[in-house]
């Protein structure tokens, strides 16, 4: 795949933000700043990035509850984000959702969802919804290694093969499910495997690479718009936090955390940036330096923005 | 003015909506060749074809998130749900997700979709096929909730369900579909949130729901000729409820007879009850509110025993006697 330097800067950016983000998230969080609980996605970033990568901005995602990263690479607002991660007035959902509901409708991003699969029916609908207005638009719908064993999974596919709908699904899989790993009941390659059940392409990547990850995502949505129907891709990664802030990290090794470190998607991308002469080392520097700061504006934007008034506690919930 | 049945009224409010608005599409299991569990969209498949027809296999939970996710970006869907006792395998995509989108998105999004799905025992279908379960809705701010009663309501107030930029649960009762009424052939709406008085009286308020309303009616056609004169009224929407007109019905007649299908525990009567006492009408209370509901079982599968489970006329006539003769 040959990449133009504006596209790899801009990836290397995302990625970059959205580590940022949770860093800042998570020293927010232990200074006592932020009232819920999070999710962080740290390590997975390449999936996220190379994934929506493929998408234009017509184009529509919708998350799972480790969200920060799909919000940011579908070129979500910093500010407005981590306002509404504070809680605040002038957030994307107005202080109403949080970590775990960001949602930027206009630009296409169709929410993150506290509910493990609940996404999935919801794509469904997307997707037909798009399919009958009919203005070559598409759908990536992520979940997680957990939200493939459940109920909603199999008849979410089962529904997207029969109406043929211009949606990828894609699976996190970022080997537990809480505490459950993954290989007690599947392998990555056994949950593309389910696609041919299905009867919709099914593959797994390396969901740490970030051009492998596009590549197979780009076939996905190319077949999409054209009319081919749904896909299912797996892009096997690793989470390198907890699931939240109440993980003990009772279910892994500290050695298990340290090996998947070495594979450090950002790294790993930023070296395929510098071999290929799309950047020197001092514009991967001065990338993430600009990452850092925006992320830092957006913290101060963030706390420095007004609560929500009480008084409008009972607004927006009908239209 | 025409008369057609209550089933044949969902069919046609329905069918002029599609035609009228091209967002709107059926959802649901055998929706399609087979006409619905109950025929309510036979024709509708050869009418508008499969893309706005919807054959699902059994996918409750499916349907019901097609139906949201396609609400989230602006189309009008209906999904049936072929008996409310299914409606607890859709719920997570109906109380998780329809209900609460459009608030935890900050008012980014709206969900217009209607859950149409019929409700209630008679049909010795036995436990999971009889259920009323308007309650565990009602309780979910987000959702609206309608009950229609009769086929000239069920026409209005499903178009206006349709219309209506908020997530609606309708629910039909199985009943009512073969009972006949006069409907305007023209597309017209009921205003959601607005009660109706079905009949007029001064000795006591019947507040009843679904087909209870019809049995309540039956039953004061008897007492009338004991010189017992009665209002009923029908809620006709759950949620939003139309308080005004429950309160001031109750400020004329002093006395309250609330008749659900629903059982009794944690049922609609005893909001309904709550909504009476906490406003002025509670000074013009005469006697105590009584409510006549569903005994606390499953419904069974024997028709005697199935018929002892709900409220029957006999059993509204003989608590509305002693409610108004003051023997409570």
């Amino acid at each position: 795949m040959k990449l133009a330097k504006t596209d790899a800067e801009r990836y290397l950016l995302q990625m970059h933000q959205i580590r940022a983000f949770e860093e800042q998230a998570e020293k927010s969080y232990m200074a006592g700043k932020i009232h819920g609980t999070m999710h962080l996605s740290i390590g997975q970033e390449a999936s996220a990035v190379g994934s929506i990568s493929t998408l234009e901005p017509t184009d529509y995602i919708i998350g799972h509850h480790r969200g920060h990263g799909l919000t940011i690479a579908k070129g979500a607002d910093l500010n407005l984000m981590m306002a509404e991660f504070y809680g605040k007035a002038n957030g994307y959902c107005r202080g109403r959702g949080g970590s775990m509901h960001i949602a930027d409708v206009k630009g296409g991003n169709l929410g993150a969802n506290g509910v493990v699969g609940g996404g999935l029916p919801l794509a469904v609908g997307i997707g037909l919804g798009l399919k009958m207005q009919a203005e070559n638009r598409v759908l990536l719908a992520f979940f997680g290694d957990g939200a493939a064993s459940a109920g909603a999974f199999h008849e979410s596919m089962i529904l997207a093969v029969l109406y043929q709908i211009p949606t990828v699904f894609i699976c996190e899989n970022n080997q537990y499910a809480m505490s459950f790993s993954a290989e007690k009941w599947t392998t990555s390659k056994r949950i593309a495997a389910h696609a041919e059940l299905y009867g919709m392409p099914g593959r797994s990547t390396n969901g740490n690479d970030l051009l492998e990850v596009k590549e197979e995502v780009q076939k996905a949505v190319d077949l999409a718009k054209g009319g081919g129907g749904p896909s299912l891709i797996v892009n096997d990664t690793y989470r390198w936090r907890g699931h939240s802030k109440s993980d003990r990290n009772r279910y892994r090794t500290n050695e298990e955390i340290e090996e998947w470190k070495k594979r450090d998607p950002i790294l790993r991308f930023e070296k395929y940036c510098l071999e290929n002469e799309l950047m020197t080392e001092i514009e991967a520097d001065e990338i993430k330096t600009r990452a850092y700061a925006d992320i830092e504006a957006s913290r101060q934007f963030a706390e420095s923005s007004p609560d929500p008034k009480v008084e409008t506690l009972e607004e927006g919930v009908y239209a | 003015m025409r008369v057609i049945s209550y089933l044949e009224a969902v069919r046609e409010a329905m069918t002029q909506e599609m035609e009228h608005d091209s967002r709107v599409f059926l959802i649901g299991e055998d929706v399609g060749q087979y006409g619905g569990a109950f025929q309510v969209s036979y024709g509708m498949l050869e009418h508008f074809g499969p893309e706005r027809i919807l054959d699902t296999p059994i996918t409750e939970l499916g349907l019901t998130g097609a139906a949201t996710g396609a609400a989230l970006i602006g189309m009008r869907p209906i999904a049936e749900i072929m008996f409310m006792d299914f409606t607890t395998l859709a719920s997570e995509q109906l109380v998780n997700q329809a209900a609460k989108l459009r608030f935890m998105f900050g008012g980014q999004s709206t969900v217009p979709m209607v859950l149409r799905t019929p409700a209630g025992s008679g049909t010795g279908a036995a436990e999971h096929h009889s259920q009323s379960f308007e309650n565990w809705f009602v309780n979910v701010p987000g959702l609206k909730v309608v009950m229609p009663t009769t086929p000239y309501d069920v026409k209005g107030l499903l178009v206006a369900s349709i219309r209506d930029d908020n997530p609606v649960v309708f629910i039909e009762h199985k009943l009512l579909y073969k009972t006949k009424g006069e409907v305007p052939k023209e597309l017209y709406e009921i205003p959601l949130g607005k009660a109706d008085i079905k009949r007029e009286g001064k000795d006591l308020t019947i507040i009843a729901t679904g087909i209870m309303v019809q049995k309540s009616l039956a039953a004061a056609e008897e007492l009338i000729e004991e010189g017992i004169d009665i209002e009923v009224v029908d809620p006709r929407t759950l949620r939003p409820l139309d308080t005004e007109t429950i309160i001031s019905s109750v400020k004329k007649t002093g006395k309250v007879l609330i008749v659900h299908e629903a059982v009794k525990t944690g049922g609609f009567g005893g909001e309904l009850a709550g909504v009476i006492v906490e406003s002025e009408a509670f000074g013009y209370l005469e006697a105590p509110i009584i409510r006549l509901a569903g005994k606390e079982v499953p419904i069974p599968y024997n028709r005697d025993l199935e018929r002892a489970s709900v409220p029957q006329v006999e059993d509204i006539i003989s608590k509305a006697k002693d409610l108004a003769t003051l023997k409570v």
